[in-house]
């Protein structure tokens, strides 16, 4: 649930510019997210949301604009001002980043207990019997059986591997998870239990998530507040409910006509 | 006595981009305010825009003109002009809504749905569980539905899901859309019941109800609606 008494935000984007050649996929945009806050960025294939999202996420570097993030310490820095090693850090700790394809977040080559141990070890965590169980609990936690610990992701299904990858993700609690389209390639059912599990886990761990999607209802079950991009732009925002049931631009209106009723 | 709502001059049109950029006004200088404990019944046939006077109340529907004034606390927030968090916020204190439909989540169960409104105020999920119970068995949803997710229920036995949900906290401002559409007398007996709860509590309502019986339970005042309409003119 939104902390609202958390005046200030985590994360602050100012007039971000991304331009490949001459195509702008980013076009001046900002926005903020505090804790506890899931943001939804949504278009169609190519309006540059996932290029917004690595923007955020600091994996791309911006033509123009700032990005500033609250440090754990309270103090605020500009992104792009951290030295490589402090980016890193933040990366591997304070911040989660969720694909859509497991295969890119995870490593294949080794266990399922591994991939989540991985990320412990990367802020400290030597003891092997702290990690393993460490890693059993979030396993479970992600309803992954605790019998599988030793299996590689390889042998698990799209459902299961996604799982994992935000177990691996979570495990060092982090404040701010990016996710780009998390239940993109899954079935419905599959993608049913995520987002129900996803949801459970955003509410309970207090979460930023900033989560870009084309599908609508995942942004209306997961989101509070929304963002619709067209051609790198941003042409609407405002609380989810409101953009998706009184949209104002005329794309959102094509976005929101398009939905097929179940 | 506190007023709790307050609507001042507002006006909705709605911009249809896809049928080139026709412009549908429904309501316009819409004014009449709600005190505590008091349930103000909008009147008015279907189409006119009672339904969204109640999501402009709620945010849902954006205002485009106007004022729609609502007590927080010791605070008066206008919903018109109210940033998403402002928003947000005061959702969680102050504005209770039971829409038409229940809009359904995937595999949470129905008492988790009727409860979730009070796990962002309390700590211990097992008090709001508790009071969900409650309200169910007041609505007569039977035990063995409690766990099941409500996708699958019948339209009444969803409706009255989404009642509880609504009525569980306790709010300044309720909202209420239909709430007896689809329900049968003893159900509609046990929401009648629930609204005069509510109102002794000092909570302001502001209902759209279809039903002779049920408006003459529950309102202290009728706003005709027509009058604010534009839909009829055009």
């Amino acid at each position: 649930m939104i902390d609202l008494a958390q005046e200030r935000p985590l994360l602050v984007a100012e007039h971000l510019s991304k331009a490949y050649g001459t195509r702008r996929a980013c076009r001046d945009v900002s926005l903020d997210i505090h804790e506890g806050e899931v943001l939804a960025i949504v278009g169609e294939s190519g309006s540059g949301k996932t290029t917004l999202l690595q923007l955020l996420a600091g994996r791309l570097m911006p033509d123009a604009g700032h990005i500033f993030y609250e440090m754990r310490d309270g103090s605020r820095r500009d992104l792009h001002a951290l030295s490589e090693a402090e980016r890193r850090f933040l990366a591997r700790t304070d911040w989660g980043y969720v694909h859509q394809d497991p295969a890119m977040g995870l490593r294949m080559g080794v266990s399922a207990g591994a991939n989540i141990g991985e990320r412990l070890m990367a802020v400290g965590a030597r003891h092997y019997g702290r990690i393993r169980a460490t890693a059993g609990d979030w396993l479970q936690r992600v309803e992954i059986e605790a019998a599988r610990i030793e299996d590689l992701p390889s042998t698990y299904s799209g459902g299961m591997r996604q799982r994992l990858q935000i177990a691996r993700n979570l495990v060092t609690k982090p404040r701010l998870i990016f996710m780009d389209e998390p239940t993109g390639g899954l079935d419905v059912s599959v993608q049913a239990r995520l987002l129900d599990l996803l949801r459970g886990l955003v509410a309970e761990l207090g979460l930023a998530v900033i989560i870009v999607t084309h599908d609508l209802a995942v942004a209306r079950l997961l989101s509070h507040r929304m963002i619709v991009m067209r051609d790198g732009v941003v042409v609407e925002t405002g609380l989810t409910d409101q953009v998706l049931d009184d949209p104002q631009d005329a794309y959102t209106q094509l976005l929101v006509a398009s939905i097929l009723p179940a | 006595m506190t007023q709790i709502l307050a609507l001042a001059g507002v006006g909705k049109s709605f911009t249809m981009h896809l049928q080139g950029g026709l412009r549908i006004p429904l309501l316009e200088d819409v004014s009449f305010s709600v005190a505590a404990g008091e349930c103000c019944v909008l009147a008015a046939p279907s189409g006119v825009g009672k339904s969204s006077i109640l999501k402009m109340i709620f945010g849902s529907y954006r205002c485009d003109r106007g004022t729609i004034l609502v007590r927080d606390r010791d605070r008066v927030i206008d919903v018109a002009t109210a940033p998403p968090r402002q928003m947000l916020a005061l959702r969680q204190r102050a504005i209770g809504y039971v829409s038409q439909f229940l809009r359904a989540v995937p595999r949470v169960a129905a008492i988790d749905i009727v409860a979730q409104p009070l796990a962002a105020q309390r700590d211990a999920p097992a008090a709001g569980r508790l009071a969900a119970g409650d309200l169910l068995r007041r609505l007569a949803i039977p035990e063995r539905l409690w766990e099941l997710p409500p996708a699958t229920f019948s339209g009444g036995e969803q409706q009255r899901i989404n009642i509880a949900r609504g009525f569980l906290p306790d709010l300044p401002l309720l909202l209420l859309d239909e709430p007896t559409a689809s329900l049968d007398a003893v159900n509609k007996a046990a929401v009648i019941a629930l609204i005069a709860e509510k109102k002794r509590r000092g909570t302001a309502l502001v209902a759209v109800v279809h039903d002779d019986d049920v408006r003459a339970a529950i309102a202290d005042r009728v706003v005709d609606i027509t009058p604010f309409s534009r839909v009829a003119a055009s």
